[in-house]
């Protein structure tokens, strides 16, 4: 035996999930919406994924060595949440973004929207989405450079310009469950970010209730605004970034609530404000605001979704 | 069937000794009997060093009435007295009992006896069992339920206990109705025990008010609130007690002692210790006197092994480490458990991410997350606003937290400052 016994707290056995296996997952999670994009959009794609991903990591390692004063405690609690941020950002990015914006947006990402609040765990608002908001603001012309895919016969070829059909309108069904449509490089595809969403579902990290809410009530609240046409709720909810949004900006553990109920009352918060947006004000970029928005509540959700305590007499 | 809220699948590594027969392990050299054994107030001596004390004889008690006497568990001369405990030096020439069926003619008699005997819950709460069946005015009991859940991973000694005490187990179900007033029992186990529900079921069917029910797998099942939960769909009061449903809930192990306490007259001297785990050399379910040192209680199985970074009083989940392994066996020690690094990992503690895990582990329907924060910040009040004092420290909040916070050591440092806070006014 060793020369001195530990004295730790009970439990004595941890179970085996950690930050970094969740952000892992998350990773593995946005493989397929990574894949459909480059199929789609041709080689850049990779090459705009690679640069977020990259960047986010270098910014968040400068930044806790600069903290820590130490390279090597960097690397002791990097826990590959910045790879998770870094993918998202290129993910809602449009396929013509310039590689120097996706930089910019990192940089906000980590240093403004996370480590300026101190780091993992503290941050309010989705460092992705404000990153995107922020970009959005700054430089609306570059964000909105739509293109249509490629196909697989002119992979390589250069992207020519064309609306998202959220401004146009113009895609069968079929084309917005697969993704052969215009808009940011992650959002298009919806049965990649189906495929996403179920492996984060079996794998325990998300429950149904963020992008059930979400979904469902945008579904609902378009079938009453749009005249009962079951044609507008699918479309509504296969166009755009609702359905990316929902499955893996909504679900952003950090910043969404923590009790049940509460989960539920994001989600339709942020289907209500989606479609508010989308619908009545005829704005894009309703499914950022909508999260960063909800994201604001989120203390105030988890505090009256208290549920009762096991036992408790009614008072 | 409807069970409890939360809770979780930790490996539950009983194969290591579940086949594994009781053996009685022998007369250790010494004794060490600490005053303070069960739930409540500690004991005070009632001996002093130099004096000779029999097998079974009472060495410390107090008035209190939530405790429970201390009784000599060897035969010997009593070496020193100090303020936590009592030596006592074994003679084995005399170490032999004569005990005998003890007679009552009341309930009160009955739960005086218990008292007497010195038995106390053996789950590893140690409540003292005579209080725990005594009705307050106005309330009474209807049902006694015998956790046999045994949920802690690890531990087999209510499972080895089921398959070879069974008619012991009866008897002292019996008798710890007929204190209490219950009018049926029900014995609780966990699924994955077949073999001790097949022998209790056997030895039940001639029982009309006894029966076995079958609970599923799933920690925290043997705690006595989740246990009511699932055998009955109700939920104890918060702050409340299982009396206040008319039910009582006692140990498979309790029954067995205070069966040898009433009908052999044999007090509460000796426990079944699972000895367990990757840092023991032969792991084994052991009958030992109370106070032996777990030192020598490991050498009996084989020693440490060289990997051994741990070891753990009671279960994996709820029991405490133990820095000293000349302290020794007590009334609540159901397992003494050596760990490997690779059993026992030890991981730095980092932010909270929100997950929610804890959320959905919790049993007792807590916040983990906001309970550990508040404690952290010492806002305490709001850790009361968050029923702080309805945790039972299960420990399924620290288990599933991804970053490795240590929920449930929080939890008691609050609980202790605003228990200490108030006693202080």
């Amino acid at each position: 035996m060793s020369d001195k016994l530990l004295a730790g707290p009970s439990p004595h056995i941890l179970g085996g999930k950690s930050i970094s296996s969740i952000m892992w997952d998350v990773v593995i999670s946005l493989v397929p919406v990574s894949l459909t994009a480059a199929l789609y959009f041709g080689p850049r794609v990779l090459i705009m994924l690679v640069v977020s991903l990259f960047s986010a990591v270098a910014i968040e390692a400068a930044f806790m060595a600069i903290r820590h004063g130490d390279i090597k405690r960097a690397a002791v609690v990097y826990d590959g949440s910045a790879a998770v941020t870094g993918l998202l950002i290129a993910l809602v990015m449009p396929p013509t973004a310039p590689f120097w914006l996706i930089v910019i947006a990192n940089a906000v990402a980590i240093l403004l929207a996370k480590q300026a609040y101190g780091g993992i765990g503290n941050n309010i608002f989705n460092p992705a989405l404000v990153a995107r908001a922020f970009v959005f603001m700054a430089w609306p012309a570059l964000m909105t450079r739509w293109s249509l895919p490629l196909g697989l016969d002119n992979w390589f070829a250069d992207l020519t310009s064309g609306a998202t059909p959220l401004g146009s309108a113009q895609a069968t069904h079929l084309e917005l469950f697969l993704g052969n449509i215009g808009g940011s490089i992650g959002e298009v595809s919806a049965l990649a970010i189906l495929v996403g969403a179920l492996y984060l579902f079996l794998k325990g990290h998300i429950d149904w209730r963020i992008p059930g809410g979400y979904v469902g009530t945008a579904a609902l609240f378009t079938f009453f605004a749009k005249g009962f046409s079951l044609d507008q709720v699918l479309f509504q909810v296969l166009a755009g970034g609702l359905l990316f949004g929902a499955v893996f900006m909504a679900t952003d553990l950090v910043t969404s609530p923590t009790t049940k109920s509460g989960r539920l009352i994001f989600g339709i918060g942020c289907g209500l404000i989606t479609m508010f947006v989308r619908l009545a004000a005829k704005a894009p970029e309703g499914v950022t605001y909508a999260i960063l928005l909800m994201n604001a509540l989120v203390p105030l959700i988890d505090r009256f979704t208290v549920p009762k305590t096991f036992g408790q007499v009614k008072s | 069937m409807k069970s409890f809220p939360g809770g979780i699948h930790p490996q539950y590594n009983k194969d290591l000794t579940k086949a594994k027969s009781i053996v009685e392990m022998p007369l250790p050299k010494k004794v060490r009997l600490l005053l303070s054994q069960h739930l409540g107030p500690p004991c005070s001596p009632l001996v002093a060093p130099g004096d000779e004390v029999a097998q079974g004889q009472k060495i410390a008690d107090t008035e209190a009435y939530v405790a429970a006497p201390i009784l000599a568990s060897v035969a010997g001369e009593v070496t020193a007295v100090d303020a936590e405990g009592i030596d006592i030096l074994t003679d084995p020439s005399r170490s032999a009992f004569i005990g005998g069926k003890k007679a009552y003619s009341s309930p009160a008699e009955l739960r005086q006896l218990i008292r007497e005997g010195g038995i106390v819950g053996l789950g590893g709460a140690t409540f003292p069992t005579h209080v725990k069946l005594s009705p307050p005015e106005g309330k009474t009991v209807h049902t006694l339920v015998l956790n046999g859940a045994e949920c802690e991973p690890y531990l087999t000694t209510d499972h080895r206990l089921m398959l070879e005490q069974g008619e012991e187990l009866v008897a002292g179900a019996k008798l710890l109705m007929e204190a209490c007033g219950a009018e049926k029992a029900i014995i609780g186990i966990e699924e994955n025990k077949p073999d001790a529900i097949a022998n209790l079921e056997e030895l039940c069917r001639e029982q009309g008010d006894i029966r076995v029910a079958r609970v599923p797998v799933r920690y925290p099942q043997g705690g006595e609130r989740q246990l009511i939960k699932t055998l009955t769909g109700k939920e104890v009061p918060e702050g409340g007690l299982p009396l206040d449903l008319g039910i009582v809930v006692s140990n498979v192990a309790t029954a067995a002692a205070v069966h040898q306490a009433i009908n052999l007259g044999l007090p509460l001297i000796d426990r079944v210790v699972t000895v367990s785990g990757g840092g023991v050399a032969e792991p084994k379910n052991v009958r030992v006197r109370l106070g032996t040192p777990i030192a020598d209680l490991l050498d009996f199985c084989g020693g440490l092994t060289t990997t051994a970074v741990k070891v753990v009083n009671g279960g994996p989940m709820m029991g405490k480490a133990v820095s000293d392994l000349n302290s020794p066996v007590t009334k609540g020690t159901s397992g003494i458990l050596a760990f490997t690094a690779a059993e026992a990992r030890e991981f730095e503690e980092r932010d909270c991410i929100r997950c929610a895990r804890c959320v959905d582990a919790c049993p007792q329907i807590l916040m983990p997350l906001y309970l550990a924060l508040y404690s952290r910040k010492r806002k305490y009040d709001l850790a009361e606003e968050f029923h702080l004092f309805n945790c039972i420290e299960c420990g399924c909040c620290s288990y599933v937290c991804p970053s490795r916070i240590p929920i449930v050591k929080y939890i008691q440092t609050a609980k202790d400052r605003i228990t200490r806070q108030r006693r202080r006014k």
